[in-house]
């Protein structure tokens, strides 16, 4: 695959980097792998949950292994400044891919999104809030940012407020202005809803918390993989995402943060790599991003996850999400034929590439086993949005998401795969 | 059935759609619910014993949630009376999967367990030896 020209993309040239979409499974699952009983197509539309990773990544994380090997930030031997420097520039990388201007200094490394999170939530929720603060939040969120909050504000005595969602699955702007005010601290909001599809206002929530003194933190980890996202222009003091969701590999992640404000946080984690100068009764810190990565780091992740941004720009950010859109209308499409379909968020031109739905009388994971059985992968569940399916009123869903090899075909097969439930429990 | 069909055979499907033994008991020895919060699946279980003390005499089960779930409930309250405590005791996952006559996969197992976990518990609870408040068979999310 090389560089992509404006929409539409070589879908078919696009899979051929990415050998596991060749693969069958419906047989044993004991081992890990194909196996001679596989005989259904995988049909994999659970890339919300993670992403495959190409040829491309895969072969800068075995050119690592293979080729230079080594700790980072400690060797004056070649394989360690070699690691050092690759490992480096992937932040730069990463730093470029969201429009961090200040490159490295503004990019920490972390193990995911949630990490990013909790790093924020640690070094400056703990030292910061104090009763008579508040934390806006909106009621779409992931538990990775909802139950973070959630439980540094029971720590430090600050209020959580959730911005209400509305019947068409998208934020109430209106409750947010009455709840952004000006006790309040910081507001964290999700870019793009892992459940609804919904594209959030960030840029002018950023506004709104900006206004009374706040900052703003954006959840990007369903938003950084498939559209192009520049922080600077969102104007977003803290930014994370997860390089598994975006061709990566899993166990690294990226928190974008304002160089000002990084600077005055306290280091989350302490440790080796951190410090600059340490004695019996004192340490300083490392400079940014540094004092953020404590301890020997993911350095072929990290390379892999430079890999990544790398390979999503050949192919164009811009036809990234053109794709996800045309695959969410179809899907939404496809399913608004059926009146036993129930779809959870906003109309199919206007959300993220992931429907989530119920059919009547089969439950979700009911339907998630049928679907396997015919090649298909969707997540069921609640996606880690409980409270979300409570306002919906629904224990749980069915989730097809896409990503840049997916096809209308197998949105097809997956409606046909409803049918097969539908017979089963008619 | 060559497709969607390993999981749902049709004693399952027919136990989900026609359950046995749905509903409460009048005065059972005594009751427990359970729920898996991820999957919205929860089970109460009714239990009477006979005069012995030890021997299951009528069970009954209401909730809702997945069809193995509901299907494992519904087979249990046939499966139960004239079992006695220590029989139900004993009984394992293997014993689940063998009333429901098919291979459960793997992350299913929880759903088609909560429904005995339930009534041990409950057992459990009635004799003293534990207290809880609610049964789960799933890890937290």
């Amino acid at each position: 695959m090389g560089v992509q020209e404006p929409y539409p993309v070589d879908v078919d040239a696009i899979r051929e980097d990415y050998p596991i979409l060749q693969r069958k499974v419906g047989g044993d699952i004991s081992t890990p792998g194909e196996h001679d009983d596989d005989t259904v197509p995988l049909v994999y539309l659970d890339n919300a949950a993670t992403s495959h990773t190409p040829k491309q990544v895969v072969e800068a994380i075995v050119d690592y292994y293979y080729g230079y090997n080594s700790n980072v930030h400690r060797g004056i031997h070649s394989l360690s400044q070699e690691a050092s420097v690759a490992y480096e520039n992937a932040h730069d990388r990463v730093a470029e891919f969201v429009g961090a201007s200040g490159g490295r200094e503004e990019l920490v490394f972390t193990k995911n999104t949630t990490e990013s999170m909790n790093l924020v939530a640690y070094a400056w929720g703990l030292n910061e809030l104090e009763p008579g603060d508040s934390v806006v939040l909106t009621q779409m969120e992931h538990h990775a940012s909802l139950v973070t909050w959630q439980q540094i504000a029971k720590k430090t005595g600050a209020e959580v407020r959730f911005i209400r969602v509305t019947d068409d699955g998208r934020l109430d702007m209106e409750h947010a202005k009455e709840l952004i005010d000006d006790s309040t601290k910081m507001v964290s909001v999700v870019h793009v809803s892992n459940t609804l599809g919904t594209i959030n206002p960030v840029s002018e929530l950023a506004d709104m918390a900006h206004e009374v003194g706040a900052y703003i933190f954006v959840d990007g980890a369903q938003s950084a993989p498939t559209r192009p996202v520049d922080v600077e222009a969102i104007d977003a003091d803290f930014f994370a995402f997860s390089g598994h969701k975006m061709c990566g590999p899993t166990g690294i992640g990226a928190l974008y943060g304002k160089r000002d404000i990084l600077e005055e946080m306290d280091p989350y984690l302490y440790g080796g790599e951190m410090i600059r100068r340490v004695t019996f009764e004192d340490s300083t810190w490392e400079d940014l991003p540094w004092k953020f990565e404590a301890g020997t780091p993911p350095i072929a992740q990290g390379i892999g996850f430079g890999a990544a941004v790398d390979y999503l720009d050949d192919i164009g950010m811009e036809n990234v999400q053109a794709h996800e859109e045309l695959l969410a209308e179809y899907a939404y499409d496809r399913l608004s034929e059926f009146d036993d379909i129930e779809i959870y968020g906003p109309p199919g031109d206007d959300r993220g590439g992931l429907v989530a739905f119920n059919l009547d009388g089969v439950h979700a994971h009911d339907l998630s086993s049928i679907l396997n059985e015919q090649g298909v992968a969707i997540r069921a569940g609640d996606h880690c949005t409980q409270p979300l399916h409570e306002v919906l009123g629904a224990a749980a869903s069915t989730r097809a998401s896409f990503y840049i090899y997916n096809t209308t075909e197998e949105i097809d097969t997956l409606v046909e795969g409803l049918e097969v439930a539908r017979d089963l429990f008619a | 059935m060559g497709i969607g069909s390993d999981m749902y055979r049709q004693q399952i499907l027919d136990h989900y759609k026609n359950p046995r033994n749905h509903g409460r008991l009048e005065s059972p020895t005594f009751s427990h619910t359970g729920e898996n919060p991820s999957c919205g699946d929860t089970i109460t279980m009714d239990v009477q014993l006979a005069d012995d003390g030890e021997t299951i005499e009528r069970v009954a089960f209401s909730g809702d949630g997945c069809a193995i779930s509901q299907a494992s409930a519904s087979m249990l309250t046939q499966r139960l009376p004239g079992t006695t405590l220590s029989e139900l005791e004993a009984m394992d996952t293997d014993d689940i999967t063998e009333m429901l006559g098919v291979d459960i996969s793997p992350m299913r197992i929880k759903c088609a367990v909560l429904a005995r976990q339930v009534t041990q518990d409950g057992a459990k609870i009635h004799e003293g030896e534990i207290e809880i408040d609610k049964t789960k068979t799933e890890d937290d999310a």
